[in-house]
């Protein structure tokens, strides 16, 4: 591999500092980042190791919300029985990505901050209006998120953790692409305080809201009311797995899904 | 003393212990002092004029030992990669054979060319160093697909094949097939394409070369699945070395499936560059690498037409298929698309006439060359899909259609119209069997059940036949084959009577070693624990073919037993002596030699410890020791087949075809070792399965570029997207083997495609479907149901 | 950077670059090949390795992430001359045929196991889903892994 220099901070502060530096990246479970370098896409000169930073990997209850550290792994909050009675949904959502192995090491922060525009973990954010939590703001879901890999976290701000409101109800419904396992398209719905909001991933620009879905089921919260609904094409990515015509149907079937479960 | 594991018994595999403990010894392993690591430059356009190479950059890196190119290969005076069989066309002129050169001369003609090889004192060093190259490319127009090539203007990949056309080649009696259509009740016609495969066994490939100047020796451990035939190939025709210097190690394998089968390029640079730079050179694939230089599986275009009479027995087949073989010609590429895949086109079924004409076509594309199966898979796909399509316009039920057809049991032999001749078989029985194992019965009720949920339930058939045990040479040598099929094993046995078997064939996952001792301990009455076998170096085995085509224990197998016997001849000559008897005389059973009629006797080991201790011993006429060498040659091809059903549930509105259950019925001839009979099954109905649903290997038609390059866009099956499958053997025993052997490597393979289709077709018949191109993967499934339901245009 | 952790029972501590893989260094520096690399997309799982009890791909994972950690390799799974369970089951329902997924399928199944005596096949096909075997056909590497996780239970039970 690469040659590259390794830090390993205990104070926040420190590794913020640490990240100032040229060409250095924040590694968390590496389950994209070390990929990326093996494949020689990427050759940082240093890589701060966030897994000493205290506190980071916590899953507590507060007023009507459900904190996860940015360190929690996905196996941790698959396995978490306070996740699991209060945000069932992503317990499950953090219980299907990758494999048992990725999800030993991936961790939610790593998943955020990477934004894969077909990772799962964006669209439990986007739907659910979290808040992600930094070393110096508070960013909300739908500020956070911008595009292909892009987020609105600067080159050395490092999450801290993911603040998540409970919803009345929520669910998540994916296809995974056979061969890579992300999901062609996946779709999460929930009926918040502030209303329905629904996320989809898989699309091919990023994870995004989609209006339709969500007006048609704040008239009614059924599957019935999305799985007609065909969103237009010309929003969806097209590859060797899926047209973007197929996309766009799976995401009134994943919706349609998704709701179905919710109101299991 | 251990027991005695002969044929049928299903002993645990010898191989599992260092397998499960760590211990395996596979090339990636292996390490040398002073080792350099060696890293291929391949092209990235899949056709461009190579106008020159620039390395020096590259030989000022740290570390870096050599840049070795096309101009070192034409200064040194290579010979470039031999095809190991020539194939003559229809009008009787030999196939365009344009050399393959170890590194690109002049011109790329894929993605995945190799240009260059670099080498430095450390794997990092030498990708650093092969970075530094600098190449001078000068892209030229690709052509990826079959069709496309063949047309008029199309990109030329060799002057010397003009319209980038290998051969024309044909089979069957054109004139017979003509006459069989004229006087058709119905004509069912069929264009399908068999997709492009990449067969990604587990361990990618790599090699390890040392040259010895103090010998003049050279060593290469390669993951090949025929050393011998790699040293002679490369020592004879590439390096023009001596081949008695060269020493090929296939040691531990990790999966081969026909992809290890070849000479490669990187075998021959690697043995050659190990000499130039004076140290050892280890290269191992990247998986990525491996995708754009292991040779690829299929490819085909194909239009057939299958005539039949108005009961619907079938009176001719006419085939056109235009298969894909790549940027060149690489060891059996041209055989599989026409030996091995038109004799198989009368499958199971008594049709008395047959045409196919195969062109074979040059694209700017990876070598095609033996998958799994070979050109069978191809084959039967076509007949078994053809035959479900003439039931379903004839509005005859497919399985009556079928037994319509069928050659029964009684007619074994059996002559087909293309050059093959089925020594025995029950393709009947082999359906009943299945039938009642897949609950057909029951089926109507399940599809009920499945419709009540949304879904979409059918049921598949594949009633098959394929032709194994790589091969008669005669025979083979009349179809183009330039070397020998046949096998050899040496029985050498020890002074304890204790035994080492030494066989050409190698194991790379098919459990020879135990299988192999099995019928040692059964032949020579030993212990199955006093049995070693060994393979895959070419310094300890006298030769050997190696392993595919199924061939290891049909021809492997018939040589060891054969090599047996003149061990028990020996046995009796020395016991006759001991035991004061006539030759004739001498009963050998069970491990003991006895005077007939009489209580006297010695056992195996006494007999080996009197042979290596010939103090009473018959000197003047005998030779002392024990231990005899066999080859074997088949008289014919072994022909397993069997019946395949397959049950699917669709999904309609995601497309996902989940198969619910699988049954495969099928006759292997004698089974030696029923445990390993079942893997060999699973495997080859799951890989068959993945060319079904999940695989292909996709070029972009505009630069040539692999897309599906990678294990995230080329889809494998996984646990979870496998099902469950009940297979069992009805055995006929083949009737010219010794053991009645037939093969059992690649049935799966060649069986399930077909039957999985049929089902997915069946399961959307009802929306007037008639045909899904492979893999049925869920995008295309939903794009049938769209295009089979949405309101037609009117007309 | 010296890193020091528990490899297969014992204290090692080793001096490498941070960027090194854990494969590598236990197949490079170590000697310890049993584990293996079967791709470069971290998609395989031929390189399963257990980090304090968890299955984590090695091909994925720095030395540093090492420290103070308990490694277990295939090499470590057998005491003398006795087979873990899931190794004996492997062998006892032929699960395994070429041999080069086996390390990362038995570590991988260890990990599910430990935690599921009794799996489902549903259950053991979908903790499966990240090691890839070309050979088997699953079929019975699923019986052997169901087969291994009642041996280990037992055993578990035995000692308890």
């Amino acid at each position: 591999m690469i040659a590259f220099d390794y830090h390993k901070p205990s104070r926040l502060a420190e590794a913020v500092a640490l990240l100032a530096g040229a060409e250095t990246r924040p590694l968390a479970g590496g389950m994209t980042l070390l990929p990326t370098i093996k494949n020689r896409l990427a050759s940082p000169a240093a890589l701060v190791d966030l897994s000493g930073l205290p506190g980071m990997t916590v899953i507590q209850e507060g007023a009507g919300v459900v904190t996860l550290g940015a360190l929690a792994r996905h196996a941790d909050v698959a396995g978490s029985a306070l996740v699991q009675a209060r945000l069932p949904a992503l317990a499950r959502l953090a219980g299907s990505i990758g494999d048992p192995a990725v999800r030993h090491r991936g961790t939610i922060g790593g998943s955020l901050a990477n934004n894969d525009p077909a990772a799962d973990y964006p669209a439990a954010v986007l739907a659910l209006g979290a808040v992600i939590v930094t070393d110096r703001r508070e960013i909300a879901a739908d500020d956070f998120f911008r595009g292909l890999f892009e987020t609105a976290l600067g080159p050395d701000e490092i999450v801290t953790a993911v603040r998540f409101p409970l919803p009345r109800r929520a669910a998540y419904a994916k296809l995974r692409s056979p061969a890579s396992r992300y999901p062609l398209i996946g779709v999460f719905v929930a009926e918040t305080a502030a209303g329905v909001r629904v996320a989809m991933t898989g699309a091919g620009h990023g994870v995004l809201r989609v209006a339709e879905f969500e007006q048609a089921l704040a008239k009614s919260f059924a599957p019935e009311a999305v799985s007609g609904l065909r969103l237009s094409a010309a929003g969806f990515a097209s590859d060797i797995h899926a047209e973007a015509a197929y996309r766009a149907h799976l995401a009134s079937v994943m919706a349609a899904r998704a709701v179905a479960e919710a109101l299991a | 003393m251990g027991a005695i594991n002969g044929v049928g018994a299903a002993p645990l595999r010898k191989e599992d212990l260092r397998f499960l403990t760590g211990r395996g010894n596979y090339v990636a392993d292996i390490k040398r002092p002073n080792m350099a690591f060696g890293v291929f430059l391949r092209s990235p356009h899949a056709h461009a004029r190579l106008n020159g190479i620039d390395a020096k950059a590259a030989l000022a890196a740290p570390g870096a030992l050599a840049v070795l190119t096309g101009e070192d290969v034409a200064a040194d005076g290579l010979g470039s990669l031999p095809c190991g069989w020539g194939i003559v066309g229809k009008d009787g002129q030999p196939m365009k054979e344009p050399p393959f050169p170890l590194m690109a001369q002049g011109k790329v003609r894929f993605v995945g060319d190799i240009v260059a090889f670099v080498i430095a004192d450390t794997l990092d060093e030498a990708r650093a160093a092969a970075e530094l190259v600098e190449v001078d490319y000068e892209p030229l127009p690709a052509v990826v697909g079959v069709l496309d090539a063949i047309a008029p203007g199309a990109p030329q990949l060799f002057d010397e094949a003009p319209g980038n056309l290998c051969c024309d080649w044909a089979l069957g009696d054109e004139a017979a097939t003509e006459a069989a259509f004229a006087k058709a009740a119905h004509v069912a016609k069929l264009s399908l394409t068999n997709n492009r495969l990449i067969g990604n066994p587990m361990e990618p490939r790599a090699a390890l070369a040392e040259y010895n100047p103090g010998t003049g020796h050279y060593t290469l451990h390669s993951t090949s699945q025929f050393p011998h035939v790699v040293r002679w190939l490369m020592s004879a025709l590439v390096l023009k070395i001596p081949e008695q210097k060269v020493r090929v190690v296939a040691p531990d394998v990790g999966g081969g499936f026909g992809v290890k089968q070849f000479l490669y390029g990187e075998e021959a640079i690697i043995t050659w560059a190990a000499r130039k730079v004076g140290v050892p050179v280890k290269w191992v694939a990247e998986r990525q690498e491996g995708f754009v230089s292991d040779r690829h599986g299929r490819d085909h275009v194909t239009e057939a037409e299958l005539a039949l009479d108005e009961t619907g027995k079938f009176l001719g087949f006419r085939v056109h298929t235009l298969a894909n073989m790549g940027g060149y010609l690489s060891t059996f590429g041209p055989n599989i698309p026409t030996n091995l895949y038109a004799p198989l086109l009368s499958g199971v079924y008594t049709t008395p006439a047959i045409y196919c004409n195969v062109k074979v076509v040059f694209t700017n594309t990876v070598p095609v060359d033996a998958y799994r199966g070979a050109g069978r898979p191809e084959a039967t796909f076509l007949v078994e899909r053809i035959v479900d399509v003439a039931a379903a316009e004839m509005g005859i039920d497919c399985v009556e259609l079928r037994r319509r057809n069928m050659i029964p049991a009684s007619a074994f032999p059996y002559q087909t119209p293309v050059l093959v001749e089925y020594d025995s078989g029950d393709p009947v029985a082999c359906l009943d069997k299945a039938q009642e194992n897949a609950d057909v019965a029951g089926f109507a009720a399940r599809k009920a059940a499945s419709a009540a949920n949304g879904k979409l339930r059918g049921l598949g058939y594949s009633t098959y036949v394929e032709a194994c045990g790589l091969a008669p040479s005669r025979m083979a040598g009349r179809l183009g084959a330039r070397g020998g099929l046949y096998e050899s094993a040496t029985v050498r046995v020890h002074p304890t009577g204790q035994i080492t078997v030494l066989i050409g064939t190698h194991n790379h996952g098919q459990g020879h070693e135990t299988t192999f001792a099995q019928i040692v301990s059964e032949r020579l009455g030993v212990p199955f624990d006093s049995v070693d076998v060994v393979y895959g170096d070419t310094d300890r085995v006298q030769f050997g073919m190696g392993t595919y085509g199924s061939r290891s224990l049909v021809v492997g197998g018939s040589a060891l037993n054969k090599a047996s016997d003149k061990v028990i001849v020996k046995g009796k000559k020395i016991a006759a002596h001991l035991l004061e008897a006539g030759e004739r005389d001498i009963e050998f059973e069970a491990g003991v030699f006895s005077v007939a009629g009489t209580d006297r006797r010695k056992t195996f080991a006494e007999i080996a410890g009197a042979a290596y201790v010939p103090h009473d011993y018959p000197l003047e006429v005998l030779e002392p020791g024990l231990e005899e060498q066999a080859y074997y040659d088949p008289v014919n091809f072994t022909y397993p087949g069997g019946a395949h059903i397959c049950e699917v549930e669709i999904d309609p509105d995601t497309g996902v075809v989940k198969i619910e259950r699988y049954t495969g019925v099928d006759d292997v001839g004698t089974v030696i070792n029923p445990m390993i009979v079942e893997g060999q099954l699973h495997g080859g109905v799951v890989q068959g399965i993945g060319q079904a649903l999940c695989e292909a290997a996709v070029y972009d038609v505009e630069t040539g570029q692999l897309v599906s390059g990678s294990l995230m866009d080329y889809c494998m099956p996984r646990a979870d997207t496998s099902p469950r499958m009940d297979v069992s053997t009805h055995s006929t025993p083949c009737a010219h083997t010794p053991l009645g052997v037939k093969g059992c490597g690649e049935v799966g393979t060649i069986g399930s495609p077909a039957a999985v289709m049929n089902a997915v077709v069946d399961a959307l018949a009802h929306l007037g479907v008639t045909h899904v191109d492979m893999p049925a993967t869920p995008n295309r499934i939903w794009r049938v149901i769209q295009n089979a339901t949405l309101p037609r245009a009117a007309e | 950077m010296k890193i020091a952790f528990k490899l297969n029972g014992r204290s090692k501590t080793v001096d490498v670059p941070p960027a090194t893989l854990v494969c590598d260094l236990l197949r490079e520096n170590l000697g310890l090949t049993g584990t293996h690399v079967g791709c470069d997309t971290s998609q395989c799982g031929a390189c399963v390795v257990l980090l304090d009890g968890e299955a984590v791909k090695s091909c994925t994972l720095i030395a540093p992430a090492l420290e103070g950690k308990v490694l277990t390799t295939i090499e470590g799974l057998a005491k003398g001359d006795k087979l873990h369970p899931m190794q004996e089951a492997f062998h006892l329902n032929h699960g395994l045929q070429c041999g080069f997924c086996t390390p990362g399928m038995v570590m991988t199944a260890i990990d599910f196991a430990s935690h599921n005596p009794a799996p489902s096949e549903e259950e053991t096909r979908a903790a499966l889903e990240g090691n890839i075997c070309r050979c088997t056909g699953y079929q019975n590497i699923v019986k052997s892994v169901m087969a291994g996780a009642a041996a280990m239970a037992a055993e578990e039970t035995a000692a308890a």
